[in-house]
C-alpha cells in the first residue's frame, strides 16, 4: 500500500507502507548507524521524533528480547529505504514490521532516504507528517503547522516513581530523563547500587538516599523545558558527585549558567569523533542529540570545557572547576576501566575517602 | 603530532608481479602511498619489479627502481640510496617479508633504516602463528584451538586429540597458498606434507575447523597517539570454509545485530591497538551464527585486499592515510579527502549496499578444481552499488563478464538436482547460480541453507528475486512492474528475454516512461555532510547528484575485473588516456567496476562511475552528461566489444573507428584488408562445423592453429596435429564459445615470434619497439619471455615488420593505439599473425622501456592531434643498444590444483616482471629472480624429453653439464644423453618399482632445480606423467620449462653466473 510522507517545507515523498497508521506530527532527524535500529526505535531520546536510518536496508537482523532502550518505544514513526520483512538472526523472535505494527509505530518505506537526508542537512531539521496516498497533502501540511511544538517529551518518558536495582556498590541516584536500559545496565555492571528517580524528583528526596553520586540520564528534548530539573541540579551541585549524560550534560550546564542551543540537524549515529582536550586523544562516539551547549556561553561559568566534537567544534563535555561534577554529550562506551563510567566511579571513591578523612 | 622531520628519504617496497593472492589492489594501494608521502615533502624511493603498473611510472617516486624485489636487490638500493626510512606494509606479502629479511640481515640497522607502519614485532606477532597466538591470549581474544607442527606426523599425532575436520595452514605465505581443510588422517597427510614444503619456515598450523561460521572482516586503522578507527566491516556471504578473496562479500555488515557488531569490531580495534600498528589492518572474524562465540582467525597488518575493497566501498582512502600515519601524522590531524570538511578521524558510514564478486579463471582452465577452499583461486573481483541488496547484487552479477546477465546461467539448465545440490555442498565457484537454479524451482531457503550454510537473510534476499521474476512473467511491458524491477537490478537485457524483446526495446519503454536511473554520491557520511567527490552509483529513485557540466568531456570506458589475458595492464593505459584528457582541457569520465584498480580512485578522473560495462549501464551514464565521444581502446576488449552497440545508440566512438575495428576482429574483412595490402598471413579459414574444420585443414595441412573468432587472450585456442585432435576440439570448443562465432583454423608455422606496438594518427604512424619472444611460436605472446631491443633478427625482417606495421596502420585507418603479432619462419618470411586495434598487454613495458608515453600520444591523436603536431616523427624509433629489457611472464599455478602448466597458445600467466640489464644475460637473470624463480650457481637439471626434442635437448645438457650442473633424466631421456657422452642420474618412470627414487620423488625431495620437460602424445601413459611430472613440480615451487627456448634463456644465465671448467686436455692445449 502507498504511504505518503509530508514535510515542512511541502515537499511530498511517495512510498509504502509499513508498521502502524498512528499518524503523528514529529520532527523528521536521521541518524546514520548503520546497525542499531533497535536500540534506536526503543530509545527515549527520540520521543517526539521520526526517524529516518540512512542505511538504506532495515529490519535484516528482525527484533529480539534483549536489546531494548526502553520497553515502551516513544519514537513517533519510522522512515527506511528497503524494509527487510525477511529477517535472519539467531535471537530474532519477530520482524521489524510486526514490532512496528503490535507497538502502534508508523512506518514508510521504498523511500529516497538519502535525497529527504541532504535536504534536512541543507535546510535544518522540520516537522513531518505520514499520511495516506489519497490524502489531502493541504489539510496535512495545515496539521503539521498547527501542532504545537511539544515541551514535555521528558513528562512522558521518565520513570513514574521511585525504584531501585539493588547491589552493594557504591549509592547512586539515577534521575531518569528518558534514560536508556543500557546506561542502567552499565551502572549495574560496575556493581553501583543504584536507585532510580523521577525527573522532578527534590533535591531533600535525593539526598535522603545518602548518594555517593547522581547520574543525569540522556532524554529527548529542549533542556529548557524542564526548568525544575536544572534548579534541582543546580541544589545539589557541591552535595554530591555527579556525572551528566547528553540531555544530563545539558542541565548541568544550564545549572551552571551556561546556554543550550538548537543544531541545525543534530549528531544522530555511531561515528562521531570527539577529542579529549586533555591529552588529544580521539574518542568515536555514539551521539544522539539536537541540543548543544554553548562554548562561548561557558566563559562566565564555573565549567570548563573537556571535550569537543572534532567536525563542528561543538561542546561535547563539560567538567565543573571546583566540584566533582562533570557532562558529556555523548555515550558512555563500555566499562572495561577506562570509559566515563568508570571515571565516575573513582569519582565517586575519592570523594567518599576525602570525606571520611575530613 | 606533525610530519616527521628526522627522516627524510623513504624507501617503499611494491608487491611485484600480480598472482593470485596479490594483484592490482597493491598498484592503488601503492601509488597512493608515494604520492602521499610526497605530499608530505619526502623523498620517496620505490622498488617494484612490476613494469606493468602505474607506482612504477617515474614520476609516482623520486626514484623507481624496476628492480627484482629480493634481499640482494633490495640491499643495493639500501647501499646506494641510503634511506632513512623503510615502509612495506603497502607492499603486500611481499613487501613485509622483504622487510622481515632486510631486518633478520642486518643492514636496516648498518645503516640506520627506519621501520615505518608495521614495526618488525607487529609483522612477527601476526605472521608467526605462535607469536600470533600468545599475543591473543594476552589481550583475551580467543583464538580456535591449534598447534604449530614442524612434520606431517606431528600433525597426525595432535588431531588424535583434536579430532577433525581441520584446517591446516602454512606459515609465511601469500593468499593462503598451500592450505586447507582436512576431514581425515589421509588428507591430513597430503595437504601438511605440501603445506610444509610451501612455508619458507616450514611450519604448519594445524587447526580446528570452524567452517559454518559467519565470516567476518574489519578494516582499521591506527595512529602513532593511539586513536583508532573501523574503516569498514564486511560479511562474507559464503561462510567460513572459502577463503574471503574467493567469497562473495557485501560491505557493511547485514546480518549482526548492533551487540554482534560492537563486540566484533572492539576486539579488531583491541588487536590493531595490542600490535602498535601505524597504518591499516585486516581483522578476519568468525562468528558462531547460533550464540556470541567468535574466533580471531586472521591479522593482515597491512593494507590488503580487502583495504582497497573497504577504501572503494566508502571512499576512504585508506592507503593514502595509511602512509600519513606512518610518518607521524595523526587521523584528527589529516582533513578526510571527501569530504574536505570533517577530519580523516572519524569512522565512514555508507548509505548503500556493496557486493563484491571474485572473478575466476576457470573459463581459461576448464580443466582446473574448481572447488573453494581456503587456498584463493581468483585472479580478480568487481564491486557493484546498490540502493537495494539485490540491485547490488545484480549488478554485481553482471559485472563479472561471465556472458550472464543474471542469476541465471545456462550451463546448468541441464544438471540434475543432485549434482546441483553437490555444487551448493561443495563450494563450487559455480554455487551461487546453482542456488538460483534450485530455488528458481522451488527447494526450500532452509533446504539450501543445510547444504550451504549461506545465512537465510541472503538466501531470502535471492528468493525475493526470484518472487520478482514472477511477477515480471505476469506482466509482459507494464511499466509499474518494471519500475520495480529497475530498483531490484534487473538488466534490461534479462527483462527483454522474459518480455521477448529486444534490449533496445525494454530501454525504450523504460525512457517513454521516465523510468530511468538516478546517480548518488559515495561520500563516507551517509549525505550528512556536504562533498564533492565525483564517485558515483546508478540506482532508481528520486533525486539525482551528478549534475552534468557544460564542460567538454569524453568517457573511457575501463576493462572491468582483472582475469587471465586483460589484467592490470589495461588499467595503466585506461589512466594514462584520463590524465592526458584532462591536461587537454576535457572534462574525463571514467566507467569501470573494478575496486582494485588505480582507475577506480576517485580523484583520478574528474568523474568516476562505477557501473558494470554493459551497454544499458554504459548508455545511461552518457544519455545523463551527453559527452563528445566514448573512447573503447584502453579498455581492452571488455571496452573495445561495447563500441557495436554503443555506435548503434548513435554514439561516437573516438580514436579508431567501428569500421576499422571490425576490418581487424572480423575474419574476412582482415584477410581482404591483409591481401589489398599485400601482406602474408599464414593459411587459413573460418569453420562452423566439425566436417568444415576438417576439411581446411586436410587442404593447408597440420599442425592447424584453432580458436574461435572475437576472443580473449587466445581463450581456447590450440595447435592439433590431426583429424582427431581437430575432432575432440571441435567437440569441446564449439560448446564453450558463443554459437555465433566461427572457428578459424589456421596453418601453424613453426618460427620466431614478434610483436609490436604502435600509434597512428589516421595518416601516420609511429612504432616505438619491436619486441623479440624467446619462445617460439605455439607459446602465447602473454606467457613467453619478451625482450627489447630485438637480439636475434636481421635488419631485413626488422624493415619488413616495420613496413607491414606502418601500412597496416595507415590502411586500417587506426587512430590511436595498436598492436601487432608477427611471426618469421625459418626462411625469414614475415607474416602476420593478428591485429588488436586497441592497447595492449605490452603497452606499459614498452611505455616505460623506451620512455614513449604511448596512452598520451595515442590520446591526443585520438583528440585529433596528428603525430607530427605532438612533435613525434613519425615511422620507427631508434632502438636503444646501451641496455637489454626482458619481460618475464609470471604464473600462479600453485595455486590452480589440477591445471596443466604446460605453455601453449593458451594464455595461463597471471602477471610479469621486468628486468634490465646491460647484457641480455643480466636482464634475462633479474627478470626470471623477478619472476620469483631462484638461480643458483649450481645444482641439478633433470630432462624428461619428447623424442622429437632429444636433438635440441642434448645441446643444453651438455652446456649444463659444462658449467658443472648434475642431471636427472627419465629412462629414456637418460639413455638418449648418456649415448651422446653425458654422465646422468636416473629418475625412475612414476610407477616404476626400482632402486633408483622415481622422478616424482626426485622432484619432491628437492633434489633438483629446474625441470625441463616437453610435451609427448605418442601415449596417454606419456601424457599422464608429463603432467603429473609438470604439477608436482610447480607445486614443490621448482621451475619447470616446457619450452626449449626458456631452457635455452635459462642456461645463457647459468653460463653467466658461473664459470666454464673445462681442462687443458679437453682444450687439446
Amino acid at each position: 500500500m502507498d504511504r505518503l510522507l509530508v514535510l515542512e517545507d511541502g515537499s511530498v515523498w511517495k512510498g509504502k507502507a509499513f508498521g502502524s497508521d498512528n499518524f503523528k506530527v514529529g520532527e523528521l532527524v536521521f541518524n546514520t548507524a548503520m546497525t542499531g535500529y533497535q536500540e534506536i526505535l526503543t530509545d527515549s531520546s527520540y520521543c517526539g521524533q521520526i526517524v529516518m536510518m540512512t542505511y538504506p536496508l532495515i529490519g535484516n537482523y528482525g527484533m529480539n528480547r534483549d536489546d531494548w532502550e526502553n520497553l515502551v518505544p516513544s519514537v513517533f514513526g519510522l522512515v527506511v529505504k528497503d524494509l527487510c520483512e525477511d529477517y535472519s538472526n539467531w535471537r530474532a523472535n519477530s520482524s521489524l514490521n510486526d514490532f512496528c505494527k503490535q507497538e502502534n509505530i508508523a512506518g514508510i518505506y521504498d523511500i529516497d532516504t538519502r535525497a529527504i537526508t541532504r535536504r534536512i542537512r541543507d535546510k535544518g531539521v522540520m516537522r513531518c507528517m505520514m499520511c495516506n496516498a489519497d490524502a489531502n497533502i493541504d489539510e496535512v501540511l495545515e496539521t503539521i503547522r498547527k501542532t504545537p511544538e511539544m515541551h514535555d517529551q521528558v513528562q512522558q518518558v521518565s520513570a513514574p516513581r521511585i525504584y531501585s536495582v539493588p547491589n552493594r556498590g557504591l549509592k547512586v541516584v539515577v534521575m531518569d530523563f528518558g534514560s536508556k536500559l543500557s546506561i542502567i545496565r552499565d551502572l549495574a555492571a560496575l556493581n553501583l547500587d543504584i536507585v532510580v528517580v523521577p525527573w522532578n524528583t527534590d533535591v531533600k528526596t535525593i539526598m535522603s538516599f545518602c548518594p555517593d553520586g547522581v547520574v543525569l540520564t540522556d532524554g529527548p528534548g529542549n533542556p529548557t523545558d524542564i526548568p525544575e530539573a536544572i534548579e534541582t541540579v543546580r541544589q545539589l551541585m557541591g552535595q554530591v558527585p555527579m556525572f551528566g549524560i547528553c540531555l544530563g550534560h545539558q542541565l548541568i550546564s544550564l545549572a551552571c549558567g551556561a546556554k543550550t542551543y538548537k543544531l541545525k540537524f543534530g549528531h544522530r549515529g555511531s561515528n562521531h569523533p570527539v577529542v579529549h582536550l586533555s591529552d588529544g586523544h580521539v574518542e568515536i562516539t555514539s551521539q544522539n542529540h539536537g541540543y548543544a551547549v554553548d562554548i562561548d556561553s561557558l566563559a562566565n561559568t564555573d565549567l570548563v570545557m573537556t571535550h569537543k566534537a572534532l567536525n563542528d567544534n561543538s561542546c561535547e563535555g563539560v567538567a565543573h572547576k571546583t566540584y566533582p561534577v562533570f557532562g558529556l554529550q555523548f555515550q558512555p562506551t563500555s566499562t572495561d576501566g577506562t570509559g566515563a563510567m568508570d571515571a565516575f566511579v573513582r569519582l565517586m571513591t575519592t570523594e567518599k575517602e576525602n570525606k571520611k578523612n575530613a | 603530532m606533525p610530519r616527521r622531520d628526522d627522516i627524510k628519504k623513504i624507501l617503499v617496497i611494491g608487491s611485484g608481479p600480480i598472482v593470485i593472492g596479490q594483484a592490482a589492489e597493491f598498484d592503488y594501494a601503492g601509488t597512493q602511498a608515494c604520492q602521499s608521502l610526497r605530499e608530505e615533502g619526502y623523498e620517496v624511493i620505490l622498488i617494484n619489479s612490476n613494469p606493468a603498473t602505474i607506482m612504477t611510472d617515474s614520476v609516482v617516486a623520486d626514484q623507481v627502481y624496476i628492480e627484482p624485489i629480493t634481499l640482494d636487490f633490495a640491499k643495493r638500493i639500501i647501499y646506494k640510496e641510503r634511506p632513512d626510512a623503510i615502509l612495506g606494509s603497502l607492499g603486500g606479502q611481499t613487501g613485509l617479508n622483504l622487510v622481515v629479511e632486510l631486518a633478520e640481515d642486518g643492514i636496516l640497522e648498518e645503516y640506520g633504516v627506519e621501520i615505518l607502519g608495521t614495526d618488525l614485532h607487529a609483522i612477527q606477532k601476526a605472521e608467526d602463528r605462535e607469536l600470533f597466538r600468545s599475543l591473543m591470549n594476552e589481550i583475551n581474544e580467543p583464538v580456535p584451538q591449534s598447534d604449530i607442527v614442524h612434520t606431517v606426523d606431528q600433525a597426525v599425532e595432535y588431531c588424535k586429540e583434536l579430532g577433525y575436520p581441520v584446517v591446516v595452514r602454512p606459515a609465511y605465505t601469500l593468499g593462503g597458498t598451500g592450505g586447507g581443510f582436512a576431514d581425515n588422517e589421509e588428507e591430513l597427510r597430503k595437504v601438511c606434507d605440501a603445506g610444509l614444503k610451501i612455508s619458507p619456515v616450514h611450519q604448519c598450523l594445524i587447526e580446528q575447523s570452524i567452517a559454518g561460521y559467519k565470516e567476518i572482516e574489519y578494516e582499521v586503522m591506527r595512529d602513532s597517539n593511539d586513536n583508532s578507527i573501523v574503516i569498514c566491516s564486511m560479511e562474507n556471504v559464503d561462510p567460513v570454509g572459502v577463503h574471503t578473496g574467493d567469497s562473495i562479500v557485501v560491505a557493511p555488515v547485514q546480518t549482526l545485530t548492533d551487540r554482534e557488531n560492537g563486540m566484533l569490531s572492539s576486539a579488531a580495534l583491541k588487536i590493531i591497538r595490542a600490535l602498535g600498528i601505524c597504518g591499516g589492518c585486516n581483522v578476519q572474524l568468525a562468528l558462531d551464527p547460533k550464540s556470541f562465540k567468535y574466533f580471531v582467525i586472521e591479522v593482515n597488518p597491512r593494507v590488503s585486499r580487502s583495504s582497497a575493497l573497504a577504501s572503494k566501498a566508502t571512499g576512504y582512502p585508506i592507503a593514502r592515510i595509511s602512509a600519513k600515519l606512518a610518518v607521524g601524522l595523526t587521523l584528527d590531524e589529516i582533513l578526510n579527502p571527501v569530504t574536505k570538511t570533517s577530519y580523516a578521524c572519524f569512522e565512514p558510514t555508507i548509505d548503500y549496499v556493496v557486493a563484491k564478486f571474485p572473478r575466476f579463471p576457470f573459463d581459461k582452465f576448464p580443466n582446473a578444481d574448481r572447488h573453494l577452499g581456503t587456498q584463493m583461486k581468483a585472479t580478480g573481483e568487481i564491486m557493484s552499488i546498490g540502493r537495494t541488496f539485490e540491485e547490488a547484487f545484480l549488478k554485481g552479477v553482471r559485472s563479472l563478464e561471465m556472458k550472464v546477465d543474471h542469476l541465471f546461467l545456462q550451463d546448468l539448465e541441464d544438471k540434475s538436482r543432485e549434482e546441483l545440490f553437490e555444487m551448493i555442498r561443495t563450494n563450487s565457484d559455480l554455487r551461487i547460480f546453482a542456488i538460483a537454479k534450485v530455488m528458481r524451482e522451488g527447494v526450500s531457503v532452509e533446504e539450501i541453507h543445510k547444504a550451504c550454510k549461506i545465512d537465510p537473510f541472503f538466501l531470502m534476499h535471492l528468493n525475493r528475486i526470484f518472487r520478482l521474476e514472477q511477477e515480471m512473467n505476469e506482466h509482459p511491458m507494464d511499466p509499474e512492474t518494471l519500475l520495480t524491477l529497475k530498483k531490484n537490478g534487473f538488466s534490461d537485457s534479462m527483462i527483454a528475454k522474459a518480455w521477448n524483446t529486444t534490449a533496445k526495446a525494454i530501454y525504450e519503454l523504460r525512457h517513454e516512461n521516465n523510468i530511468i536511473p538516478v546517480y548518488k554520491m559515495v561520500d563516507t557520511c551517509a549525505g550528512e555532510f556536504e562533498s564533492a567527490t565525483p564517485y558515483f552509483y546508478s540506482t532508481y529513485e528520486q533525486e539525482n547528484e551528478s549534475v552534468p557540466s557544460n564542460n567538454r568531456k569524453i568517457v573511457v570506458l575501463g576493462s572491468g575485473p582483472i582475469r587471465i589475458g586483460q589484467g592490470v595492464e589495461f588499467d595503466y593505459a585506461t589512466v594514462h588516456c584520463v590524465e592526458t584528457l584532462r591536461h587537454a582541457g576535457y572534462e574525463a569520465i571514467i566507467v569501470n567496476n573494478n575496486p582494485e584498480t588505480v582507475s577506480t580512485d576517485f580523484t583520478i578522473s574528474d568523474k568516476l562511475y562505477f557501473e558494470p560495462l554493459t551497454t544499458e549501464d554504459v548508455m545511461e551514464v552518457i544519455d545523463l552528461e551527453k559527452p563528445e565521444g566514448v573512447i573503447v581502446q584502453f579498455g581492452g576488449q571488455t571496452a573495445i566489444n561495447l563500441a557495436a552497440s554503443l555506435a548503434e545508440h548513435g554514439v561516437k566512438i573516438l580514436g579508431t573507428s567501428l569500421e576499422s575495428i571490425d576490418l581487424a576482429e572480423d575474419r574476412h574483412e582482415f584477410e581482404a584488408m591483409l591481401h589489398k595490402l599485400d601482406i602474408p598471413q599464414p593459411k587459413g579459414e573460418t569453420a562452423l562445423t566439425v566436417e568444415e574444420a576438417l576439411d581446411i585443414a586436410g587442404r593447408i595441412g597440420y599442425p592447424v592453429l584453432v580458436r574461435p573468432s572475437y576472443v580473449l587472450g587466445g581463450r581456447a585456442m590450440q595447435i592439433v596435429h590431426n583429424d582427431d585432435e581437430l575432432r575432440i576440439y571441435m567437440a569441446n570448443a564449439v560448446k564453450e564459445i558463443s554459437h555465433d562465432a566461427p572457428i578459424l583454423v589456421d596453418k601453424y608455422i613453426v618460427g620466431k615470434e614478434l610483436e609490436i606496438d604502435a600509434i597512428a594518427d589516421g595518416k601516420h604512424v609511429y612504432i616505438p619497439g619491436v619486441m623479440e619472444h624467446i619462445e617460439r611460436a605455439g607459446v602465447h605472446s602473454g606467457d613467453s619471455i619478451s625482450v627489447y631491443p630485438t637480439q636475434t633478427i636481421s635488419q631485413d625482417v626488422k624493415d619488413t615488420i616495420i613496413d607491414y606495421a606502418t601500412r597496416i596502420g595507415e590502411g586500417f585507418g587506426f587512430i590511436g593505439l595498436y598492436n601487432i603479432q608477427f611471426i618469421v619462419d625459418a626462411n625469414d618470411q614475415v607474416y602476420v599473425l593478428e591485429v588488436n586495434p586497441r592497447s595492449s598487454r605490452t603497452v606499459p613495458f614498452l611505455s616505460k622501456i623506451t620512455g614513449v608515453p604511448m596512452s598520451h600520444l595515442a590520446t591526443m591523436a585520438v583528440l585529433g592531434h596528428s603525430l607530427e603536431e605532438q612533435g613525434v616523427t613519425p615511422g620507427y624509433r631508434p632502438e636503444d643498444q646501451d641496455r637489454v629489457f626482458v619481460k618475464a611472464p609470471v604464473f600462479s599455478f600453485a595455486k590452480l590444483r589440477s591445471v596443466d602448466t604446460v605453455l601453449g597458445p593458451e594464455m595461463k600467466s597471471t602477471g610479469e616482471a621486468l628486468g634490465s640489464d646491460i647484457n641480455l644475460e643480466k636482464a634475462l637473470y633479474k627478470a626470471l629472480v623477478a619472476a620469483g624463480i631462484k638461480v643458483p650457481a649450481h645444482g641439478n637439471i633433470l630432462f624428461t624429453i619428447a623424442d622429437r626434442d632429444k636433438q635440441e635437448a642434448l645441446e643444453l645438457a651438455n652446456r649444463a653439464a659444462n658449467i658443472g650442473y648434475g642431471l636427472y633424466a627419465t629412462p629414456g631421456t637418460a639413455k638418449f644423453l648418456r649415448e651422446n657422452g653425458l654422465f646422468v642420474h636416473d629418475a625412475a618412470k612414476i610407477e616404476e618399482n626400482s632402486d633408483v627414487p622415481n622422478v616424482v620423488d626426485i622432484i619432491r625431495t628437492g633434489k633438483v632445480n629446474y625441470v625441463v620437460n616437453t610435451m609427448s602424445r605418442t601415449s596417454q601413459k606419456n601424457e599422464d606423467d608429463g603432467f603429473i611430472i609438470r604439477r608436482v613440480a610447480s607445486e614443490n615451487n621448482i621451475f619447470c620449462m616446457t619450452a626449449l627456448d626458456t631452457a635455452d634463456a635459462l642456461m645463457k644465465v647459468l653460463e653467466s653466473i658461473s664459470f666454464s671448467m673445462i681442462s687443458m686436455n679437453e682444450l687439446g692445449k
